[in-house]
Formats: structure tokens, C-alpha cells, sequence
């Protein structure tokens, strides 16, 4: 049984805009008419734009905000109508927010959990054992979270929101502002947990390499619309965006002439050439090797991220 | 239950890490104490009686005063000044998230923080006041009791009052002018600038009936034993206000949470 599921769902805002005295209202549908379903275990990177509806989903999905339209069920519930019930079998993870105690050594923030969420103690303990491990938090649970740095917090963040054994966790840009090390382990601990406990994780970012490093699957949704809907891979071939081949000849020369290729950009004696996803680069190679003093070459996929913005500016909204 | 317990318990350990804080803050009232009795005296030498209070009532009235200004929140409280700033900021949907009850969230971390505020700034100003003035001292264990408990209603009835103005900016653009307003109202009608019991006539009979009289004037004449209606009167006034204040409390939290979750802000 899927563990998320949306029907059809939709969320409009009134935005009223105040010009002198003039006040205008109009309509803004954040989300629109988006059906999905994620089953247990699953780990979804949930990506988009500024402003594409990623907040307003998990917002409807965590109940503490209600559908227009659609109906929504989480954990077999529904959200809006079962906030608190509900609060105990998820975890929620604010990149740029925490709400771990400011002033208080980290420790005090989990002890509180134990009680918020009524966690049995040896299971308390178990959790608290283990995180501390995997995050390698031990020196810093007697440490005011204050004194803690972006990615030490992020980490304590992390476990608070893990410790009561969630089914479902959602995380919203949890590896912002952090340095690469610091994103890795975190990664690798994400994966960690879905891995030993098949929590299911929601992930929204803007770091691609989350994705690439997390995701089974990959949603993508623009205007409030989805966009996109499957695997990585499937993504990458999805969008028929074109590779690149880089040459370097024995001398600069004019842009050549190459049968299904074209010449980008020159550059001394390297020349960028653009080809279609669906071509070999065999053939290419061979004919410039007839005509051309050839020296190096190499071939260059597209970026996820050129693939992602091709999707975004692909779906224009339509009035 | 456990969780505010816990809750209001590291409310007291976050308020006793800011200690240069509370050492100046009762400092500060300890001056001001003295300032007040030197104000007192005349006024007390002037008209004898003043307000049914002798000169040592007058003067204990300045050190229960100074000591409780912060515990009780007069001028408002570090708790829910946070509060109403993350209702400003929109970070009050983070609190939505956890499976606890706003006000009642709120409240255990305001008792947390006037319970530490009440040993240490409560304490300090009136330790020193019982050493340069004749003070008066409840003199009975009931009314030791009596006064506990006038302490901690004292200390409801603002935080009902606090909230429901930290509460106001989910509908107000800026609640900070209500909240200032809050604290001018609080500081004449709590009896911080002049015992209400001087106030004559009909002025006297609306301010002893605000709620933020309440606060501070109550609890202070069940120390001095001088409720104009004896101690009963006193604290069940303090219990119709925390009555109505909560259950204004309940609906305004009902209200704002529905804007938040069907209008969205």
C-alpha cells in the first residue's frame, strides 16, 4: 500500500496587491492538479524552481495546510484532519530553520523529544546510540546548539528529526550551506537509514548531487505542475538535450565542417561541437580524423542540471 | 503531560544561562528600588494612610514590586516577545509541526522562565530591600500559601494577556504597536507606577478590575494582607480572569491555526 497518495490535488492563494488605494485580488494556484504516489521505503527527490509548489506540497502533506482541490492521504490519513496524530509518525527537516533548543547543550533538545513523542526510553537510547555513531555526534551533545557550526546543527537537526522512528521523513534542503564533506556524510547516512530502517524520505533541493547520490526516483514540478516523474537515468534520456565533442586539432583553424554536428565554439585550435543524444560519436570521430589533423578529443554528456532547466523553461504555464 | 513538564524544565535551564542578564536586571531593580522608596517616603509622610497602607507597606509594596516586574512579565516577556516574532516571520508553522498544543507549549516555557526569573530577580531586589528597610513578611502559613498562589495566578493572567497579543500578527501586519500599547496598559494598570489602592473614585474601581490588576497588585496585597476584599476575593478575581483570558487563549489559537492551514499565512 502506497504510503503517500494525491489525487488530483490543487492549492489556490489570494494574493491582493495594494496600488495607492487600489487593491487588486487575484488567484494564484501554487499547486495544480498534482497526482502521485510514493510507497514505503522509497527515497523521491522532489525538485522545482523557486516558487514551483515544492513548499506548498510538503505543507499539504504535513497537514498544516489544506487542499483546494484533491484529496490527500498520508500513512492511510488524512492530513489536515489529523495534524498531531500524524506529527508522531513523521519527521520534518527544515534546512534553513532549526528546532533544536539555541541555548541549551544538544542533548536537551533530543531528551525533549523523548517526551514529545512518548519514545519508549530503551528505545530512546537505542536511537540516540545509534545516531550518535553514524553522525559522529558524541562531542557535541553537552555543546549549546549556538556554538555549533551550519553542518554540526544540520547533523544535530537530522537526528531530531529521526529519533521517534518516523515512517515518513521530509527534508527540506538539508545539505544547504553545508562543504562537500560535510553533504557527503550526511548523504551517506540518509541512505543508511532508508537502507536498515525503510524509512521513506522526501527530499527537496536544488543540489543535484543529492539527487544523483539518494534518489531512486525523481519528481519534477514546475508552475505547480509536474513535470517530471521517474528515474534519474530515465530523466537523462528523457530530455533529448545534446552532448558535446571537444577537439583539439594540431592548429587553429576556421569552425570545420562535420556531417551531423555542429561547431559551438572556437577556441584557438579546440573546437566545440554539438550533436543530438540519439547520434554515435564513432562516426563523428572518424570522419573528422579523415579531414582533420586531429589531436585530442572528448566527449562531453549534459549536465543534470541543463537537462533540468531545458524541463523548466519546456513547461510554460499556460494562462 | 511529561513533555511540558520537560518543556517548562529546559525553559528554566535556558533562562540560567544567561546570567550577566539576570545580574544586571536585578541590579537594575534594586536601584530602582531605592529610587521608589525615596519617592515613597514623601509621598507616605505627605497623606499617612495613603491608599489603607501604612509607610511600611508602602515601602515592602516597592520591593515585591521591583522583585516581580520580570517574573510576572510587566514589560513583557523574552517568551513571547519570541513568540509574536515568529508569528511576524511566519516560523510559528514549525511549531504546527510537532504533535504538542501551541498555548499550552508556550505556557510551559513561560513558567519555566518565570519560575527562574522568581528566584533570582524575585529574590535578589527583596533580600536587599529586607536589609535597609523595616519590611513586612506574611506571617502565617496559610498566608505563605495564599501568596504562592496569588504568585502563580499572577503570573497566568499575563501570560494570557502576552499571548493573546503575540497571537494578534496573525492578523495584524505588525503587532509590535499592540504589543507597545500591551506594556504601557500593563505598566498603570498592573500598579507598577502607583499602588492601584491610591486611586480614588470610580478611576480606582476600573483599574482594580483590569486584568493586568490582577498581575501584580493582587499578589502583592495578599502578601501585605490588604485585598480590600480579603484574600478570597482577591484570588478568585485572578481566577475569572485566567478563565476568560484562556478560553480567548483556545479560541484565538483555534482561529489562527485554521487561517494558517485554509488561507495559508
Amino acid at each position: 500500500m502506497s504510503v503517500i497518495e494525491l489525487q488530483n490535488v490543487s492549492r489556490a492563494f489570494t494574493v491582493s496587491s495594494r496600488t495607492g488605494l487600489r487593491r487588486t485580488r487575484r488567484e494564484v494556484r501554487a499547486v495544480d492538479g498534482l497526482s502521485f504516489t510514493v510507497e514505503p521505503g522509497e527515497v523521491v527527490g522532489y525538485i522545482g524552481p523557486n516558487g514551483a509548489g515544492k513548499s506548498t506540497t510538503i505543507k499539504m502533506l504535513t497537514g498544516i495546510l489544506v487542499p483546494s482541490d484533491g484529496t490527500i492521504r498520508v500513512a492511510g490519513v488524512d492530513p489536515s484532519r489529523n495534524r498531531m496524530k500524524l506529527a508522531k509518525r513523521i519527521g520534518v527537516v527544515f534546512g534553513q530553520r532549526t528546532t533544536l533548543w539555541w541555548d541549551l547543550p544538544l542533548k536537551d533538545s533530543f531528551a525533549v523529544l523523548q517526551k514529545m513523542y512518548g519514545v519508549p526510553r530503551a528505545r530512546h537510547a537505542e536511537n540516540l546510540a545509534t545516531f550518535v555513531e553514524l553522525l559522529d555526534l558524541g562531542d557535541l551533545l553537552d555543546v549549546p546548539v549556538r556554538q555549533l557550526s551550519l553542518g554540526q546543527r544540520m547533523r544535530g537537526d537530522i537526528a531530531a528529526a529521526l529519533l521517534h522512528d518516523p515512517e515518513i521523513v521530509y527534508l527540506d534542503e538539508p545539505t544547504i550551506g553545508l562543504d562537500i564533506i560535510s553533504k557527503a556524510r550526511l548523504r551517506e547516512f540518509l541512505a543508511e537509514v532508508n537502507k536498515e530502517r525503510g524509512t521513506t524520505i522526501i527530499l527537496t533541493t536544488h543540489d543535484l548531487d543529492d539527487i544523483e547520490a539518494l534518489c531512486s526516483r525523481v519528481m519534477v514540478i514546475d508552475h505547480g505542475r509536474q513535470v517530471y516523474d521517474g528515474t534519474l537515468a530515465g530523466l537523462r534520456a528523457s530530455q533529448s538535450a545534446p552532448r558535446t565533442l571537444v577537439v583539439d586539432l594540431a592548429s587553429s583553424m576556421p569552425p570545420i565542417t562535420v556531417d551531423g554536428a555542429t561547431v559551438t565554439k572556437v577556441d584557438g585550435p579546440r573546437q566545440h561541437l554539438t550533436f543530438p543524444t540519439s547520434t554515435s560519436a564513432a562516426p563523428l570521430v572518424a570522419q573528422i580524423a579523415a579531414n582533420y589533423p586531429l589531436v585530442d578529443l572528448s566527449v562531453a554528456e549534459p549536465t543534470i542540471e541543463s537537462i533540468i532547466a531545458r524541463l523548466y523553461t519546456a513547461a510554460t504555464p499556460t494562462p | 503531560m511529561g513533555v511540558y513538564w520537560a518543556i517548562a524544565v529546559r525553559s528554566f535551564r535556558r533562562f540560567s544561562t544567561y546570567r550577566i542578564a539576570t545580574l544586571s536586571g536585578a541590579f537594575t531593580n534594586t536601584v530602582f528600588g531605592f529610587i521608589f522608596c525615596g519617592v515613597y517616603l514623601t509621598l507616605w509622610h505627605t497623606s499617612p494612610g495613603l491608599g489603607g497602607y501604612d509607610v511600611s507597606d508602602a515601602l515592602t509594596f516597592v520591593w515585591l514590586q521591583q522583585g516581580l516586574l520580570a517574573p510576572i512579565g510587566i514589560f513583557g516577556a523574552t517568551t513571547t516577545v519570541e513568540l509574536g516574532e515568529r508569528v511576524r516571520t511566519g516560523e510559528v508553522a514549525v511549531d504546527l509541526y510537532r504533535p504538542t498544543h501551541l498555548m499550552i507549549w508556550w505556557l510551559s516555557v513561560d513558567a519555566g522562565r518565570a519560575w527562574f526569573q522568581l528566584l533570582t530577580r524575585g529574590g535578589a531586589p527583596l533580600l536587599v530591600g529586607a536589609l535597609v528597610f523595616d519590611l513586612n513578611f506574611p506571617t502565617s502559613a496559610a498566608q505563605w500559601l495564599a501568596v504562592a498562589v496569588a504568585l502563580a495566578f499572577g503570573i497566568l493572567v499575563s501570560f494570557g494577556v502576552r499571548y493573546l497579543v503575540a497571537l494578534s500578527g496573525f492578523w495584524i501586519t505588525d503587532s509590535r504597536g499592540l504589543e507597545s500599547l500591551a506594556m504601557v496598559l500593563s505598566l498603570f494598570f498592573s500598579g507598577t507606577i502607583l499602588p492601584l489602592v491610591v486611586f480614588p473614585g470610580w478611576i480606582g474601581e476600573v483599574a482594580r478590575a483590569t486584568p493586568w490588576a490582577a498581575t501584580l497588585q493582587v499578589p502583592i496585597d495578599v502578601w501585605l494582607g490588604r485585598n480590600p476584599g480579603g484574600v478570597r476575593s482577591g484570588l478568585l478575581f485572578q481566577l475569572f480572569w485566567i478563565v476568560v483570558l484562556f478560553l480567548a487563549g483556545r479560541l484565538v489559537t483555534v482561529l489562527a491555526t485554521r487561517k494558517v492551514v485554509i488561507a495559508g499565512g
